[in-house]
């Protein structure tokens, strides 16, 4: 019991242990199908905790377990300490599921009422609120617009507007980037740093690297329903560069060799080399008149990391196959 | 208990968005209908015409829109995935669940009010003296609303573990079965076994017995209802709906969603 | 988790709610049996079967049939070709569909029991549904009112038509002629008095276009037939004095015993036949009514 009690004093804003879910398919569900394997993973109080992986590993069906909308075969998970199916504890909770639909005969000022209504507010709090909400993900002018007239990216924002409404502790967002053109990017990128910055957890998911790095404290790596690493998003990403990329523009001809290794669009081209020839080949650009826009480090992708380990992940299953049989 | 009136409200207010009380225009058109039809042949019957013709468009109306919206009150959340959001928030199953259940069945009073009262008014229209026992069809027309409580009830049932086109089946086949349940009593028991008797005895009284809310009859010749039958009616509902809505939660509660 | 808490409660609200729909259950039934509709039926007859595929919609069904047991009977070709034995499965059909339907009892009682042309000459058929619609009905003390009358006039029963008053005067709402109406016909048998109150009362009670002017006729030859019958009368006493019978009804007049021609309801006025009975005039619409009912011979 004592230990238990501190446990809690010290516990971690989330908390997975063992958490494994497994769907029945095929004829009479006689077969089944491992989405999630004996996850084991906490995202620390005050945290940005990015949860990344190719589409199908994973992240979604974590996020609907910790949200009680499926349940797990094994295992449990525990949020603020509490056990996810104490229901109270979800009124510190803003979740955004991924590509998320609400009710499309409502109003965008409607939803966020029903929603503000369900957590009990008052309606001056409410009126205030939705009104707040609305301002910061941009949809203060669409607000009385029926949902079903609403583009995906709209509907995104509304998503995240629902998921903060509240005030909540913990903010889980899946997939929040998804939809969204690079304004709603960048905007939901701020919501999640002013999120931080107000001391709340945050937990996404993302199968885009360059917003995990961005915004994360740490990330977990999932592949495959399994769990591959969770640190810092620069210790698992290898961020050795791989060369630097020259951006310049170049009128006319010139037969300077270094320009046929580049790549032209126009009047542009786009030139790698590796980062010992940097200096000579801007050397050489110069000399032919070049106008050097920008040089930049080219960089391992978090695909080219997916792909590495989802490799491995088919090589490790056809060894168990062949050792199998 | 406050969440479930939250969800409660905004189901009827998605009914009427989707224009579901559209309906009472063509239950009005029917009524004129009647109301004509009456007029012509008006062989001692307009009231019988009228109020039979009435009563059978509020109960296959109703009926539609019980099964209909009934079975996709959850199911289509589920399909549409409207329910995660709300589902994540300090909301249990349960209270969703009967929030969609009250929501279906006020729009359903509403709705069967306004059809009940059009008829009534039609009735007082064609009729030249009013009696005591017009006021029959507002019992009937309650009837009729408990009764579609409880189809409401069992199409949500039936949509939390079955696909909307079963759950659809399924419903008006228990319905159906129900208007006849009491025929279950005058099977020839002497060729039965006993066991088989007293199942079929037992399935009688204990299936849902949708006849007991049909007093359309009574209504057309204005004989009136003693208030007993519509307590035991109004219980008889309660308790049924309460039964079905039971194993509903039990089912939704534990079902994954996709 | 509380899950073996929520599976004791799950338990405890099935049993206790089944439970309760079976008491319920007994107890509704109870209720609606007292409430003498017809209910406990088995699928048999071709109505039954109508009525089970009308759903709870019989009532609705009823309408319709009515409708056509009225369209059928209205037909005046139909009614020419004495074409009546479907009156009776469409009123048997009617009134199970709906047993409260009381007017298509009141209109199968006139209709099944009158002789042909005027009706479908069957009594026997007339009476079974009287009785089911007393049976449906017991409340509607007219009911018995039709049963007399079918006894009375139809059957010539009267022993059977004074009880079948008797009984329907014992209904608290019923009017107190009942009761007389019991009594006289059990003392007198078949009387002009009895008869035109019967019809009388048909005739000012009923709301049926149809019933009414079937009334109204009776009425007008009940009235033809009593004045013939005082003629007659007249007549004897003519015969008494004079030594022969009277060959026009004007030689009672010259002989004092009459101050005016006598005429039938229409203003016809009435002859000696050739049996030199008092009859209708040939000229008189009523005439042909008379002999297509051959009622009062």
């Amino acid at each position: 019991m004592l230990v238990a009690k501190n446990k809690v004093m010290s516990a971690p804003a989330i908390e997975t242990e063992n958490l494994t879910k497994e769907y029945p398919h095929g004829f009479l569900n006689l077969k089944k199908r491992t989405s999630l394997e004996g996850l084991n993973m906490q995202v620390e109080t005050g945290e940005v905790f990015g949860f990344i992986g190719p589409n199908g590993a994973g992240k979604s069906t974590t996020i609907k377990l910790l949200m009680r909308l499926i349940f797990p075969t094994a295992g449990s998970a525990r949020i603020l300490g509490k056990p996810i199916s104490d229901i109270e504890m979800h009124r510190d909770i803003g979740y955004l599921p991924e590509q998320p639909y609400f009710y499309d005969y409502l109003t965008a000022a409607e939803l966020l009422d029903y929603f503000a209504r369900i957590h009990d507010l008052s309606a001056a709090d409410r009126k205030e609120r939705v009104q707040r909400m609305l301002k910061k993900v941009g949809l203060e002018t669409a607000g009385k617009i029926q949902l079903r007239k609403y583009s995906k990216g709209m509907l995104q924002r509304v998503g995240m507007a629902q998921a903060i409404l509240h005030d909540p502790k913990i903010v889980i967002l899946d997939e929040p980037m998804s939809g969204l053109d690079p304004v709603g990017r960048r905007e939901v990128r701020d919501i999640i740093l002013e999120l931080k910055h107000e001391g709340k957890t945050v937990m996404f998911s993302t199968h885009i690297l360059s917003d995990a790095e961005m915004l994360c404290d740490r990330v977990g790596v999932i592949v495959g329903g399994k769990l591959r690493g969770v640190g810092a998003p620069e210790q698992l990403v290898d961020v050795k560069t791989q060369g630097m990329e020259i951006l310049f523009e170049l009128a006319g001809q010139s037969v300077a060799p270094v320009l046929a290794k580049a790549t032209r669009s126009g009047d542009r081209y786009r030139l790698q080399v590796p980062e010992a020839e940097l200096y000579g080949a801007i050397e050489q650009l110069r000399a032919a008149g070049a106008r050097i826009l920008s040089v930049a480090p080219v960089r391992a992708t978090l695909e080219e990391l997916f792909m590495n380990l989802v490799e491995a992940d088919r090589a490790q299953a056809a060894a168990i196959e062949v050792s199998g049989k | 208990m406050k969440r479930v009136g939250v969800v409660a409200l905004n189901t009827f207010r998605e009914a009427v968005r989707d224009r579901v009380l559209y309906n009472l225009l063509f239950f009005a058109l029917v009524m004129m209908a009647a109301s004509i039809i009456a007029g012509q042949i008006s062989i001692g019957i307009e009231q019988t015409v009228i109020v039979t013709l009435g009563l059978s468009a509020i109960s296959l109306i109703g009926l539609l829109i019980a099964v209909f919206i009934g079975v996709g009150l959850v199911s289509k959340e589920m399909d549409k995935r409207t329910l995660y959001a709300l589902l994540a928030k300090p909301v249990r199953r349960w209270e969703f669940l009967l929030g969609k259940f009250g929501g279906l069945v006020l729009t359903l009073a509403v709705n069967t009010a306004a059809m009940g009262i059009g008829l009534f008014l039609a009735l007082m229209y064609v009729k030249s003296t009013p009696e005591q026992g017009d006021a029959t069809i507002l019992v009937a027309v309650y009837f009729i609303w408990l009764k579609l409580a409880l189809v409401v009830a069992l199409a949500l049932l039936f949509s939390c573990f079955t696909t909307p086109l079963l759950a659809i089946l399924f419903t008006a086949g228990i319905y159906i079965v129900g208007l006849y349940v009491q025929e279950l009593r005058n099977l020839p028991m002497q060729v039965m076994s006993p066991g088989m008797t007293a199942f079929t005895k037992y399935l009688s009284y204990l299936m849902p017995n949708f006849e007991n809310f049909n007093i359309m009859s009574m209504a057309a010749h204005a004989r009136p209802v003693p208030g007993s039958l519509i307590a035991q009616n109004t219980l008889y509902a309660a308790v049924y709906c309460s039964i079905v809505l039971t194993a509903a939660v039990l089912v939704f509660s534990r079902r994954n969603l996709k | 988790m509380n899950s073996a808490k929520t599976i004791v409660l799950v338990v405890v609200i099935l049993q206790v709610g089944f439970a309760g729909v079976w008491k319920l259950q007994h107890r509704i039934d109870k209720q609606r049996a007292a409430l003498s509709e017809e209910r406990d039926y088995v699928l048999l007859s071709s109505a039954k079967l109508m009525k089970t595929m009308s759903l709870e919609y019989a009532p609705l069904m009823a309408d319709f049939y009515w409708t056509r047991v009225v369209q059928f009977y209205g037909n005046k070709h139909v009614r020419g070709d004495a074409n009546l034995e479907q009156l009776w499965p469409l009123l048997d059909i009617t009134t199970t569909l709906d047993p409260n339907l009381i007017v298509a009892y009141r209109f199968g009682a006139i209709f099944l029991s009158q002789r042909p042309p005027g009706g479908a000459g069957r009594p026997d058929l007339a009476v079974q549904l009287i009785q089911r619609g007393i049976k449906a009905n017991p409340d509607f003390w007219r009911l018995y009112e039709d049963l007399g009358f079918i006894y009375y006039f139809d059957l010539k029963d009267y022993k059977k038509a004074a009880e079948a008053f008797e009984e329907g005067s014992k209904n608290p709402h019923a009017l107190i002629w009942m009761k007389v109406m019991a009594a006289k016909i059990a003392a007198e048998g078949e009387s002009y008095e009895t008869s035109f109150f019967l019809w009388n009362d048909i005739y000012t009670t009923t709301t049926d276009p149809q019933i009414k002017e079937n009334a109204r006729l009776h009425l007008l030859l009940l009235k033809a037939h009593e004045d013939c019958r005082q003629l007659d009368l007249l007549a004897d006493q003519y015969e008494k004095r004079f030594g022969h019978r009277p060959k026009r009804v004007s030689e009672l007049m010259q002989a004092g015993m009459l101050r005016a021609l006598p005429t039938d309801p229409l203003g016809f006025a009435y002859v000696f036949d050739d049996n030199a009975k008092a009859a209708l005039n040939v000229n008189s619409p009523l005439l042909e009514k008379q002999r297509l009912l051959e009622r009062f011979k």
